[in-house]
């Protein structure tokens, strides 16, 4: 069983006892615990099931590498799935659920699955649900549903709230053990600003426990030491709670800060992701300890051996009272020293080294401890904990020399570097024959900007495990990174350092050495996604001589852990059953982030009301009181239409149409995009831009002009007015502001960077109002300042102003075929004008109308729409705008594109009118069919349509479409099928549909 | 993340305040372009795995299009200079010279 | 100019924080485009605000306004609101010799106040910009984003900034400020940096 000890647990504050639940049960637990130590002091060692075989599972590590506590964490609006045990810190009130279990943690149904397991290897998925076809859709996918996934997702909207934080720094240090805390107190003595990050809540990393001499200080006074110092230092900031995520290029890292995890009443975000830009960052992420493989390894009550002192020193909490150690190497008997100080029973030291071990050895012996060398576990019995051990030669084939009652096991397979940060962009590894794990490769580290070294590791990640040398490289990783920021580190005093030497360790993959199948197939790799040496193994028979391959196969490593404790084992399993040596198998991709982070740290301030920006008009508020209809249209919002009290959004459009047709209606164009073109060369230039001609435009007058991309497709059309002889204002559509500014800047700047142009974006100074319809011109007459008689302003002219005493442009162009006047306006008199066209309409009928409305009157002009008619294929001569095309131009953008083969095909699809035979709405974007099929077996079509309404108007369904040689195809029906199973027969008719002739709006 | 330098407003800019405008130094085709010409003009890129010469334009800051020359494979960046200019300028072509001796690129070397 | 007044994007709305944030009243604001080493490009701005010229991507005030950095080939020009359209037309005059233009962009735009001690680390939750004392001093003028929109930002003394964005953001920019100067969010770092 599991307990707490009444004289250990550095952490924890025995005075501050708090309340939390597990599976519904109330448990004790003290301030400064984590739920992992909580729930080991409660004898609770059943803490989930794995993903596969749902076997019992209990606590493994004490850090970000543990693989099997994974709970589901608060509930409603604040519950979170897989939150591990060991890195979430105790608060009172606390409420976690086991997982991948029903019903309950010790009853679970699933478990079935275990016995079954001789049945379910590696791949047993692809294997098993190939056939027959048919039973995928039904039987195989909602089985594999059901039973996928750890914990459970949230359903409510997550009530945290969470941020982004931008920094720079020179140097960026990620870890707060001894080596970050020495790499980062050089590079500040160089005078360099760094920002020092670590993960969990306090300084020191595995220092304190493992314990050592520096200075002459206890390495736990050495680390609050530092800290101080560091502190003092205006040029140094300390994260706690803050991880390292993920090194990007050029010296970008995304670093999770949890804040208020432990503190859930606190004001504030919940999280911070960290973006930082550093000159050079120092990962000194420690290294990570391995498991051995041995049959049962994976029984709760087998524990990592560093984890099984971490939570007696830490936290005072011990697996169990009579404990083995097993281990290839030195470092596990310090554990069994701990244990032994503490007064738990250890009551063997399993050394799988012939040898034995160093001084560590000599000093467990003379503590009494029983060391067996040649030995390992053979196997380990007991379910939901711990029973019995048996002994075996660490090289034989698992006969049992001895078998031993205890309660619980520690492990050591020796240490990895945890190098993932160093990995992320591109830093190489190299074997280490001696302590069996991968290392930076130095001479090929990750680069910056400047071509230089630009990620250096520190301490243990760089590979050496000992405390002296670890300091050491620390020293000259944060001089480097110092110098590297061009700064001048300084010589400093080399610290003393006292440790004990240890004697070489022995690499160990399967334990014992020459196990039966039986034992591989229960010796676990990854303890959370059920991948055993026998999976591993089986996975090279079947060929899969790729580890990333392996990996996909066997899911070896694609757990939420990602594998920090499975990989070296796996990978050392398949060089094995390869015939390789392991560098030659390498290691898969090490990717960010370093252990899971929140969705709401990435998606930062960006949800709810500022999800994304929305672009509003002066007019926006108004048109809002009044209950409009929103569509977005780029980031903008336009009103589709603004319905009365208790009207349909559609009546609502038939209405704002037939009363701008008969009366006078309003438009908000404030959208449309305005672009000032300016300088003696401005002429020429649009003349390039547009198809058409616009050097010859004559002040005071508009035109309608299509620009095409150089690929000779339409990208944008509007109306351009001549302000003066060197100035053009040029409307853009309401997507195309910006992207056309930048188009013209383009040109302007990285072509005819000789050409005198200046391009003003004046979009958002004006407010535009159309105002349309046949009593348009009264009501303007009404609010008086300007005549607008057609002798004054003509069809196509413009004029300058004032109305109701505000100052304006008025444009007589016209997008609805009704006398119209765009009124343009400083933007912060927008809404006055508005305001008083409303007041003064009112006899006259005046009401707003929306972006439907106008489309249909568009449509019934026969007026093409950009994104409408177009699709970044079409040509302006496909839509029959061949009038809009300067013949006499030499040059424009798109010109020599449109005289490709292609384009001058006859057979493209051109723009006609369709009218349905019985008056109904053609579907939009329906395809028109023609004889036979394709080679994809797919019916042959032969046209499109691009925009379709019910016109009010003329009382019956109108549309637009692109139809195979339509113009020559006049009276012609085709067959549109629907997605309603109707087949709809529409005419081909010319696209436009009311006075054709231009008499309403030439008045 | 790359971090670039605008060559008009010395600012470094990060990527998200950049937009990408592909490969520099193209030379415009127009009407009397044969097919073959206009075609290689429209679609043809260099694609190299190593030095380019790209361009980009400091959208989020001074508006300013310039030409960045780097490795896309480690992201070393060689320099960024204006864009109005029709090759990439000598002391940048020696700087690549020096960090990537025997480099190529179109007709440069 | 006009019977009526003209307002602002959001009416002066204002709201406190880890700062406070307030929409400015209206700001006349013309856009300078043309060499900067012209004579008449300089008087042009320098003799409607009184300020020097200010160097590459820096700000600078004067009696009557200021004179930002925009690009080597643009200033904004910051004046009394009822002065800019009418000044408009008087800069094109004594540029008229060049090749030079302005534009009145008052009612494009909005601009917010930030007051307070932790101005830059509200605004560093928002942009990739170094807005550190180092990375963007009292004076110099930053283009850049806040979240998705570009916004310019300059730094009148150590606690206060300006910010210049679209008129169309307003809201969207204050809703920004406004998020990231939540109470309890103050990131502290060290004073330095």
């Amino acid at each position: 069983m599991s307990y707490r000890l009444q004289d250990r647990g550095r952490l924890i504050d025995r005075s501050d006892k708090i309340t939390f639940t597990f599976d519904g049960k109330t448990l004790d637990g003290f301030a400064g615990d984590t739920l992992a130590s909580a729930l080991l002091a409660n004898n609770q060692m059943l803490v989930g099931r794995s993903f596969k075989y749902h076997r019992p599972r209990g606590i493994v590590a004490s850090g970000a590498e543990e693989p099997n506590a994974l709970v589901n964490l608060g509930h409603g609006a604040r519950m979170e799935p897989n939150q591990r045990a060991t890195t979430t810190e105790l608060f009172d009130g606390l409420t976690a659920v086991s997982q991948n279990r029903w019903p309950s943690l010790d009853h679970d149904i699933g478990a079935v699955n275990a016995h079954l397991s001789r049945f379910l290897p590696a791949g047993f998925y692809y294997k098993t649900f190939l056939y027959p076809r048919a039973f995928w859709k039904s039987v195989y996918e909602p089985f594999i549903r059901q039973s996928a996934g750890l914990g459970r997702a949230p359903e409510e909207k997550d009530a945290d709230t969470y941020e982004h934080f931008n920094t720079h720094t020179d140097v960026l240090v990620i870890g707060g053990g001894v080596a970050g805390l020495t790499a980062a107190k050089a590079a500040a003595d160089a005078g360099a600003k760094v920002l020092l990050f670590e993960q969990t809540a306090v300084w020191g990393g595995r220092s304190p426990v493992d314990g050592g001499i520096i200075d002459g200080l206890a390495a736990s006074a050495w680390v609050d030491r530092t800290v101080a110092e560091l502190e003092a230092m205006p040029n140094v900031t300390l994260r706690l709670r803050a991880m390292g995520a993920g090194v990007y290029d050029h010296g970008y890292v995304l670093g999770y800060e949890r804040l208020t995890d432990h503190t859930p009443d606190k004001d504030g975000p919940r999280h911070r992701l960290w973006r930082i830009r550093a000159k050079q960052i120092v990962t000194a992420t420690g290294a990570i300890e391995r498991p051995l493989a041995f049959a049962g390894n994976d029984v709760p009550g087998v524990m990592l051996a560093s984890a099984v002192r971490d939570f007696q020193e830490n936290w005072g909490v011990v697996p169990g009272k009579r404990m083995v150690v097993a281990t290839n190497n030195d470092d596990g008997y310090r554990t069994a020293l701990l244990l032994n100080a503490a007064g738990v029973e250890v009551l063997r030291i399993l050394d799988a080294r012939e040898g034995g071990g160093g001084e560590l050895m000599g000093e467990a012996r003379n503590a009494g401890i029983r060391v067996d060398c040649g030995r390992g576990i053979g196997k380990v019995s007991g379910g939901k904990r711990v029973k019995h051990i048996q002994i075996c030669m660490t090289n034989g084939t698992g006969g049992a020399m001895e078998e031993i009652a205890c309660d619980g096991v520690a492990m050591s397979g020796g240490w990895s570097p945890a190098v993932h940060l160093w990995s992320h962009t591109g830093g190489k590894l190299l074997w280490d024959e001696a302590q069996a794990h991968f290392l930076p490769d130095f001479s090929r580290p990750p680069t910056g900007a400047d071509g230089q070294a630009m990620v250096r590791t520190a301490g243990s990640t760089s590979g050496p495990m000992e405390l002296a040398a670890v300091i050491q490289d620390a020293r000259s990783a944060g001089a480097d990174a110092a110098n590297g920021a061009g700064f001048k580190a300084k010589t400093s005093k080399r610290p003393s350092v006292e440790t004990a030497t240890e004697a070489p360790m022995l690499p160990v993959w399967q334990m014992p050495g020459r196990a039966d199948y039986h034992l591989k197939s229960k010796s676990w790799l990854d303890f959370q996604n059920d991948v055993k040496v026998t999976d591993v193994e089986l996975a090279a028979r079947e060929g899969f001589e790729s580890v990333e391959h392996t990996k996909r196969y066997t899911t070896l490593g694609m757990a939420t852990d990602q594998g920090k404790l499975s990989n070296i084992n796996g990978l050392a399993v398949l060089a094995n059953a390869l015939g390789k040596p392991i560098p030659q198998v390498g290691t898969t991709t090490f990717r960010p982030p370093y252990t899971p982070i929140s969705m709401g740290a990435i998606a930062g301030e960006a949800r709810g009301e500022i999800f994304q920006p929305v672009r509003k008009t002066p007019i926006h508020g108004w048109l809002d009181a009044q209950g409009a209809d929103w569509e977005p249209v780029g980031h903008w919002r336009r009103p589709y239409a603004i319905p009365q009290k208790g009207e349909s959004v559609h009546d609502a459009v038939m209405r704002e149409v037939t009363n701008t047709r008969e009366n006078v209606g309003l438009l908000d164009a404030s959208t449309l995009g305005k672009l000032l073109v300016k300088g003696p060369d401005a002429g020429r230039f649009l003349d390039m831009l547009y198809t058409n001609m616009m050097s010859n435009l004559k002040p005071r007058r508009c035109r309608y002009g299509l620009m095409c991309s150089e690929n000779g497709f339409l990208t944008d059309d509007g109306v351009v007015a001549r302000i003066s002889q060197e100035s053009w204002l040029c409307h853009t559509t309401t997507g195309g502001a910006d992207r056309i500014h930048a188009h013209m800047e383009e040109w302007l700047q990285t072509e005819w960077w000789n050409w005198k142009v200046h391009v003003v974006n004046v979009t958002e100074q004006y407010a535009q109002i159309a105002v349309v319809g046949p009593k348009a011109r009264t009501l303007l007459e009404a609010l008086g300042g300007m005549d607008l008689s057609a002798d004054a302003l003509p069809f196509m002219a413009w004029a300058d102003g004032k109305i109701a005493g505000i100052p304006v442009r008025v444009y007589r162009i016209s997008f609805s075929g009704e006398l119209s006047f765009e009124i343009s306006v400083r933007a912060g008199q927008g809404l006055a004008l508005w305001e008083k066209l409303m007041e003064a309409g009112k006899v006259y009928g005046v009401m707003p109308y929306g972006t439907e409305a106008l489309h249909i009157m568009r449509a019934e002009k026969g007026f093409i729409m950009i994104g409408d008619e177009t699709d970044g294929t079409v040509i302006p001569q496909d839509l029959g705008l061949d009038w809009a095309i300067s013949k006499k131009k030499e040059d424009y953008i798109g010109k020599r594109a449109q005289a490709r083969a292609h384009m001058m095909d006859p057979d493209r699809w051109k723009l006609v009118g369709l009218q349905t035979l019985d008056g109904s709405v053609l579907p939009d974007g329906a395809y028109a069919v023609g004889e036979g099929i394709n080679a994809n077996g797919q019916r042959i079509t032969q046209g499109r349509v691009t925009s379709s309404y019910h016109s009010p108007t003329l009382g019956c369904g109108i549309a637009m479409g692109l139809v195979h040689r339509g113009p020559d195809r006049m009276g012609e029906v085709l067959e549109f099928p629907g997605t309603d199973e109707k087949t709809y027969r529409a005419r081909i008719v010319s696209p436009v549909f009311y006075d054709p002739e231009g008499e309403k709006q030439n008045v | 993340m790359l971090i670039l330098q605008c060559p008009y407003c010395g600012v470094m800019a990060d990527e998200t305040e950049l937009s990408p405008g592909g490969e520099a130094h193209l030379t415009r085709e127009g009407p009397g372009a044969s097919d073959d010409a206009f075609h290689d003009y429209l679609f043809m890129r260099e694609n190299p795995k190593g030095v380019h010469f790209e361009r980009w334009r400091h959208a989020y800051g001074c508006g300013k299009w310039f030409h960045a020359a780097r490795c896309t494979t480690t992201l070393q960046v060689f320099g960024t200079y204006k864009a109005q200019t029709t090759e990439p300028p000598k002391d940048i072509r020696d700087r690549i010279t020096k960090a990537r001796p025997g480099w190529t690129w179109r007709d440069y070397a | 100019m006009s019977d009526v007044k003209s307002v602002t994007a959001l009416g002066g709305k204002s709201f406190g924080g880890l700062v406070r944030v307030a929409e400015a009243p209206l700001q006349g604001m013309i856009t300078v485009r043309g060499d900067l080493g012209l004579a008449s490009v300089k008087e042009a701005a320098t003799g409607l605000t009184k300020a020097e010229m200010p160097a590459t991507g820096r700000i600078e005030t004067g009696a009557e306004g200021a004179i930002a950095w925009m690009s080597p080939d643009e200033l904004l020009v910051l004046c009394a609101y009822a002065d800019a359209a009418p000044s408009v037309p008087k800069m094109e005059d004594t540029m008229a010799k060049d090749f030079a233009s302005a534009a009145d962009v008052s009612d494009a735009r909005a601009m917010f106040r930030l007051e307070g001690a932790l101005s830059r680390e509200v605004l560093a939750k928002l942009s990739p910009a170094d807005l550190s004392v180092e990375g963007c001093a009292v004076g110099q003028m930053r283009r850049t984003r806040l979240a998705q929109v570009p916004a310019a930002i300059w730094f009148t003394d150590d606690e206060t900034a300006s910010v210049i964005c679209f008129r169309s953001v307003a809201d969207y920019v204050f809703a920004l400020l406004k998020t990231a100067a939540q109470p309890g969010s103050a990131v502290g770092l060290a004073p330095a940096g």
